[in-house]
């Protein structure tokens, strides 16, 4: 099912949360709505789950929520039918796995409701699922946290929901846990299909999971694109700042551009040489290499001041032969532009 | 020593600190608390199992105990009520001077039972601001059973919400969320989600609310005017007893008193104990 919302506002007494915010998911879509905290992204998600009411405006096409083109403004959490994920789980405590997943299936009117037996079946089909099988007698205090946001998953799953709204699900588990749990939320978003909309401050998460990423700043949206869109082509000297590392280099540095635009080089575009290549080579003092990674992060120290650091592929390293202190070269193979009027 | 207490200055301090200090808190325990709670049960049983039984059987104990107990079973439920309505009111909703909605709350707390009288005086009594209203439609409320009953919900109203709030306000509402987002209506909600992860801070507020309530002295004896057999609860019959020189009937009556509190005080510590094997429960695991 399709997700749109139309020029939203929302404000908290004088603190604007979400400002003309306008985005459509489309069905079976993973969009992920990536930005620092403050940014909007969680008010846009509870909104569209209808825990938060958009801001009430003149015109009537303004401030709109729509699930496949209807309308929902009017609707209550519970009857939108959406799969609500805390960052931190929001688990009944008091009730077991197997419980807490059967909850939606049981608290529906009598009418609605399946049988004992359908709900048990559902339930171990969750269960499966989420790879947790024989857990469905324990309470969440006894398991891990990647083994609750499963649970937490699951839960949201069984009431069939039309949309999955995912509020930083992987923000509390540590690294390595993180990456898996990743993973395996892409493989199920293939098998299911199910319109989902996850948030984030991850960008290599939002990067790695999304169809589409929405980056959020200052309660409005920076760009809407694939991963390969904003990473390699992004709209806004913020976007490029906040998908990963990025060298600065002020226009007059730069020499090649005027007045007061900015050139943004990403570590990985920088070539280090020992001689200059052409004349948008900058020298500098090798000041410290870090050799730990895929590849490693030189640190240079240019000769106008600046600090900048290049991503070295390790043989490439040795072939140089960098050491600390060394005179060399840096060239930008590829350069961001941003001035006040235009952007590349 | 056990692993789990980690610091204990156990091994560092000298014998004899040790010795003093528990010695210390022992005596002052047994000479403020033990032995004056023993000597209600010792005077009260003195005179003989006779003597107190008949203290018991009187009509005017016995309104009191009952009144005690009405003006408990009235003030504790509407107490439970209001401190649930109160709890949630301040804990899921943002609102205007809600801050200064949970410090009104405390009122009882301080100010003194004696004024609390004064005022419900000033308000329902004859020649208060609702007095005449009140009177004619035939309700006296001042120096009648429902005096004392508002008397006794006025001191207790602090208890359950006290207990409450924290403990909601550290849960948050995303539990709530989750059940309402899962298809569940409001009372489901309630009874399903938020009442389980309540239930203890909530009996435990309920039993302190009662054992205040059974206490109550200040406020009470103000508004009630001590007609003995019609509005005197349990504490101001033992008053009027003993200024009547009737000692073993105070001292039985006390005894009564005593034991509900003793009663109330062993339930207490059977659902600390369980609040504290839960919240350490919840610590090893996260």
């Amino acid at each position: 099912m399709s997700v749109e919302v139309r020029q939203v506002n929302k404000t908290f007494g004088s603190y604007k949360a979400l400002q003309d915010v306008s985005l459509k998911v489309n069905s079976g879509e993973l969009v992920a709505l990536l930005g620092p905290s403050g940014s909007g992204k969680t008010t846009l998600l509870r909104m569209i789950a209808g825990m938060e009411v958009p801001d009430r405006s003149q015109n009537s096409e303004e401030g709109k929520i729509l699930f496949f083109n209807q309308d929902v403004a009017k609707w209550s959490v519970s009857q939108r039918q959406v799969g609500f994920v805390f960052q931190h789980y929001a688990l009944f405590k008091h009730m077991s796995v197997f419980e807490n997943i059967a909850f939606g299936l049981r608290v529906r009117p009598r009418g609605q409701r399946p049988s004992n037996a359908q709900i048990h079946d559902r339930v171990k089909q969750l269960l499966q699922l989420i790879q947790l099988e024989g857990f469905g007698d324990r309470f969440p205090m006894q398991l891990s946290g990647g083994q609750r946001q499963r649970v937490a998953l699951a839960r949201a799953l069984a009431i069939e929901p039309k949309v999955l709204l995912l509020d930083e699900p992987f923000g509390a588990l540590d690294a390595k846990v993180r990456q898996k749990l990743r993973e395996w939320l892409r493989r199920l978003h293939e098998q299911m299909h199910t319109t989902t909309i996850l948030v984030t401050h991850d960008q290599e998460e939002a990067l790695e999971v999304a169809d589409r990423v929405v980056v959020m700043n200052q309660a409005k949206i920076e760009q809407i694109g694939t991963p390969e869109e904003v990473f390699h082509r992004p709209a806004s000297e913020f976007v490029i700042d906040f998908l990963g590392s990025v060298n600065v280099f002020s226009g007059r540095s730069s020499e090649t551009l005027k007045g007061e635009s900015k050139v943004y080089v990403r570590p990985h575009e920088l070539q280090i040489s020992r001689n200059s290549i052409d004349h948008t080579s900058i020298s500098g003092q090798v000041q410290k290499i870090h050799r730990a990674g895929a590849s490693a992060k030189v640190f240079v120290q240019t000769d106008n001041d600046q600090k900048v650091r290049v991503d070295v592929p390790m043989n490439q390293l040795q072939s140089l032969e960098l050491g600390i202190g060394q005179q060399v070269f840096i060239t930008p193979m590829q350069a961001h532009v941003f001035s006040p009027d235009y952007t590349i | 020593m056990s692993s789990t207490e980690g610091f204990s200055h156990e091994s560092r301090d000298p014998k004899w600190v040790q010795f003093l200090l528990i010695g210390l808190t022992l005596g002052f325990v047994f000479l403020l608390l033990i032995l004056p709670l023993g000597v209600i049960f010792w005077e009260a049983f003195r005179k003989g199992i006779k003597t107190y039984a008949l203290a018991l059987s009187d009509r005017n104990a016995q309104s009191a105990i009952a009144l005690t107990l009405l003006a408990t079973a009235i003030s504790v439920p509407v107490n439970m009520f209001f401190g649930l309505a109160a709890a949630w009111a301040t804990t899921k909703y943002s609102f205007r001077g809600k801050s200064l909605l949970i410090s009104i709350i405390d009122l009882p707390f301080a100010i003194s039972p004696v004024i609390a009288g004064l005022m419900l005086i000033l308000l329902y009594g004859i020649h208060g601001w609702f007095g005449s209203t009140l009177q004619s439609f035939g309700l006296q409320v001042i120096f009648a059973v429902p005096g004392v009953v508002l008397a006794t919900m006025f001191v207790t109203v602090p208890f359950v919400a006290r207990e409450l709030i924290p403990v909601m306000q550290e849960q948050g509402s995303e539990q709530e969320w989750a059940a309402v987002s899962l298809g569940a209506s409001g009372w489901q909600t309630f009874v399903k989600v938020t009442l389980p992860n309540i239930r203890w801070a909530l009996l435990y507020g309920v039993l302190l609310c009662s054992a205040r309530a059974m206490g109550e002295f200040g406020a009470v004896s103000v508004v009630s005017s001590n007609i003995r057999g019609l509005t005197n609860t349990l504490p101001l019959q033992i008053d009027a007893l003993y200024n009547d020189y009737n000692a073993p009937a105070a001292f039985a009556l006390s005894s009564i008193l005593a034991s509900l509190s003793i009663l109330t005080l062993i339930a207490k510590s059977w659902l600390e104990a369980r609040i504290d094997y839960r919240s350490k429960d919840k610590e090893e695991l996260l």
